[in-house]
């Protein structure tokens, strides 16, 4: 029998939640600062509005030869950025959704440049009003979903287990978000996406640990919290790094072999499950003890 | 869990058919004739971004269709204050959907309200207010009736777009309301989307208007228009420099007949230079007016006004029976089939603006396609391989499980003609990872079991209890989470949202109830020393 984490392992978890907490709130400090001094997310054009044309090459090029290409059109202060193998995204915050703009500005200049080698695989047009609708769903689907993981564990366990397995979410979300904009990847409907699923994939780490802390806190009414919670979290720790460790692979093959398009989705998803597995073990059981430990200073003091 | 191993085989025999059956169209091409009676057409329908297409939202302006509503009812209702002898005076459609006017005699207020009531009960009186003797004036169309004009602004362009993309001739386009004023459409495979957006777009409102050769054109350009005139222009382009100019013309603003009356139009080639035109049928009402109004304008010009746009204005030889007319001007064949398309269809009720465009071309959807699938490939090998490493036999197992959850969910995609895209394809892959999970769990309670020295079928039924319920919870959340993306409404996003539900409702029918069909089955006929976990 194979086993990653022997029976009978007692990692002193709880011991070292104190630096868990510096090491989380670092990261979230520079999540936020990262976010700052990025002067905010860097929206896609999804919430953003403008256009974005996904042009490939059949020679090389690069892209300043395509900015010196463009340089007297309406796309002489778009982002260029090489996506894949002589292939490139040109974005602007223009509408262009209409083909003339898209043969004076783009087409007549590339081929003026580059011949006919070239071939423009991809268009997307987001007008602005339609990027402030998805900026405001987009809030509402986040805000929405750890809503309703309150709702779940608080109604399946109790809601001093929900609130920390909703801190935990809410602390996953800030770090991915913050890895994204380190990266200064854009943040588009896909990266969202990947958001919402972490929030339901992280919490089943918490869920699997509270279960245990639960089954554990009837078996042992003895023990203190402090010591049942490290006990259940060394009892789960082996599924809990399995489970991670396979949903791991499977996002590591789509980081390197599902091509450009979902490159961006992929990172998201690789970070959110690194540090939604993280705080399953560390973030969501600090905060169910702190709540414990409070409750009782308080009943004491009454 | 249902005790009877041959109703479990039974359950699962079922699944399994069911899927190889939706499946079949997908990856056998051509399916042999007695065969393909009995099975699905349908193969698994594949999103714009991996079979190229385009995804359209459009925004009808349904303000814009009360305006022209608003702009209508005010000349109807000067005539109708004047039939009355009622006094206004200043009467005009004013800005924000209103028409204002001026009562010169105090005494016609009554009487202007009996009017109101009893011609225009869609029409309510905002504000009055005294002036020097005056009453001024503001009307507004009722909140009910504004609505329902919206509404059904909203029903006519809908009908109208299907219209046109259906005779264009897209196969399986997609066209649904979204919200109060938005239209999505999506067109799957097609090769020119501009074409496809001015078909969609154009108001193809078709107007015959007289033209004013009365009053000097010159003068009217000046500023000076003539009360109830228009100046609308031409395009014209020289045939041998190709150079592009507009000519303007002096109309008079009333339509007398507009596309309402047509009953078809048509390509057509000229014999002589080979130039496609557009010829019109009117409807029998149609035809009547027509002949009625050449007749009564015989000498003068006749201008035909698309959206806005003189396209010809020849003048009239004679009165026209028979109801036939023809729009000529400068067009390729192309440009004249879809004229024609739209003119067929009618005009939309009211403009669209085109809120959202995303085009792939079909090179960048098979790229895509290609990589998913190798991404899916080797992400489940790695799964695979990991789970027989670490779980051995019973690893083994649960990779069964993991591939028929797979291709159930592809049947299940199939037979509900859901919609697979790229991030469908990411969520297939990730249900992968975490389907495996509810396995891990298993695994990870028998042996805790078996450690504490239970018997091998104690051990296992125990696992598989104990750790049902947390399964549960862990697929409830996942699909909840998912669930919450759909209202983006977009195809790719959404997309994934539904493979992922699919694929954790699909993992607890494989990882829970598949396996646990091996696993009796082996323990309850032979008698198993070890188990291999």
């Amino acid at each position: 029998m194979i086993e990653l984490i022997k029976p009978g392992t007692n990692l002193d978890f709880v011991g070292k939640m104190k630096y868990a907490v510096f090491f989380s709130a670092a990261l979230i400090l520079i999540s936020i600062g990262s976010v700052i001094y990025h002067g905010g997310l860097n929206p896609g054009i999804d919430f953003a509005g403008g256009s974005i044309l996904q042009v490939k090459f059949s020679q090389n090029v690069s892209a300043d030869q395509i900015r010196t290409a463009l340089k007297d059109t309406k796309l002489h202060n778009s982002i260029i950025q090489q996506f894949g193998d002589k292939e490139f995204l040109i974005r602007t915050a223009e509408s262009f959704s209409n083909q003339e703009l898209i043969a004076t500005n783009v087409e007549k200049p590339l081929t003026a440049a580059f011949g006919q080698n070239y071939e423009i695989r991809r268009i997307e047009v987001v007008g602005s009003k339609v990027g402030a609708d998805f900026k405001r769903k987009a809030l509402v689907a986040v805000i929405l979903s750890w809503m309703a993981m309150l709702i779940y564990v608080g109604w399946r366990f109790e809601f001093r287990y929900a609130l920390g397995g909703i801190l935990a979410l809410v602390h996953d979300v800030i770090i991915t978000i913050g890895a994204v904009s380190i990266m200064n990847m854009e943040f588009t409907i896909t990266i969202l996406a990947a958001l919402i699923f972490i929030i339901g994939f992280s919490i089943n780490d918490t869920i699997v640990t509270l279960d245990r802390i639960r089954e554990n806190v009837k078996l042992n009414l003895k023990k203190s919290l402090r010591d049942i919670i490290n006990l259940s979290i060394n009892q789960t720790l082996s599924r809990t790094v399995l489970t991670s460790l396979t949903v791991f692979l499977t996002v590591l093959a789509l980081y390197l072999f599902g091509g450009a398009v979902i490159h961006d989705f992929a990172f998201a998803l690789l970070v959110g499950v690194v540090i939604g597995t993280y705080s399953s073990i560390y973030i969501a059981c600090t905060i169910v003890l702190l709540f414990e430990n409070l409750r009782i200073a308080k009943t004491r003091k009454g | 869990m249902i005790q009877s191993l041959k109703i479990r085989v039974a359950i699962f025999l079922t699944v399994a058919l069911g899927t190889v059956y939706f499946l079949i169209p997908t990856f056998v091409s051509d399916i042999p004739a007695p065969w393909d009676k009995y099975l699905p057409k349908e193969k698994i329908h594949l999103g714009l971004d991996l079979q190229g297409g385009t995804h359209l939202v459009l925004e009808i302006d349904t303000a814009k269709a009360l305006e022209t509503m608003l702009e209508r009812m005010s000349t109807e209702l000067k005539e109708t204050l004047m039939d009355n002898k009622i006094h206004f005076r200043n009467l005009e459609k004013a800005s924000g959907a209103a028409i204002n006017l001026e009562l010169t005699e105090a005494a016609d207020k009554s009487a202007f309200e009996n009017v109101l009531r009893e011609h225009y009960p869609d029409l309510e009186i905002a504000s009055t207010t005294a002036r020097e003797g005056r009453q001024l004036v503001t009307l507004k169309i009722n909140d009910r009736r504004a609505h329902e004009l919206k509404k059904l602004t909203m029903e006519h362009s809908l009908e109208t777009i299907r219209n046109r993309v259906d005779q264009f001739g897209i196969t399986e386009p997609e066209i649904v309301p979204q919200g109060e004023d938005r239209i999505l459409i999506q067109l799957p495979g097609i090769k020119d989307p501009e074409r496809a957006k001015n078909l969609i777009g154009k108001t193809a409102l078709l107007e015959f208007k007289l033209v004013d050769d009365e009053h000097s054109l010159e003068e009217a350009l000046r500023g000076n228009i003539p009360e109830g005139d228009i100046i609308a222009y031409g395009l014209r382009s020289d045939r041998t420099t190709g150079e592009r100019g507009s000519t303007p013309y002096l109309l008079k603003n009333k339509a007398l007949l507009t596309g309402a009356s047509l009953e078809t139009a048509k390509v057509q080639i000229s014999d002589r230079f080979g130039e496609p035109s557009v010829s019109l049928k009117f409807n029998s009402q149609g035809a009547a007016d027509f002949e009625r109004i050449t007749g009564e304008n015989v000498r003068k010009r006749l201008a035909i006004v698309l959206d806005g746009v003189v396209h010809s204005a020849p003048v009239i030889q004679e009165r026209i029976a028979g109801g036939h007319a023809q729009i000529t001007g400068n067009f390729t064949l192309d440009e004249a089939r879809d004229l024609a398309i739209v003119l067929r269809a009618g005009a939309l009720p009211a403009p669209v603006n085109i809120l959202e465009e995303r085009t792939v071309g079909p090179s960048l959807g098979s790229d895509s396609i290609r990589q998913g699938i190798l991404a899916t490939i080797i992400g489940s090998l790695f799964v695979v391989l990991f789970m027989i490493f670490y779980y051995r036999l019973s690893g083994a197992v649960a990779d069964l499980a993991l591939i028929l959850n797979i291709f159930l969910v592809l049947g299940i995609l199939a037979a509900f003609h859901a919609t697979l895209t790229l991030p469908g394809i990411a969520g297939l892959l990730l249900t992968v990872g975490v389907a495996v999970d509810a396995n891990i769990l298993i695994f990870e309670r028998i042996r805790e079991e078996l450690r504490t020295g239970k018997t091998i079928r104690l051990a296992v039924e125990t696992g598989y209890s104990r750790a049902f319920l947390t399964i549960i919870d862990t697929h409830v959340t996942g699909m909840v989470a998912a669930a919450f993306l759909i209202m983006f409404g977009t195809g790719p996003i959404k997309g994934f949202a539904v493979t992922t539900i699919i694929g954790l409702l699909a993992s607890l029918f494989t990882a829970i109830f598949v396996t646990r069909i091996i696993f009796d089955y082996v323990i309850w006929n032979f008698n198993i020393k070890k188990l291999s976990i």
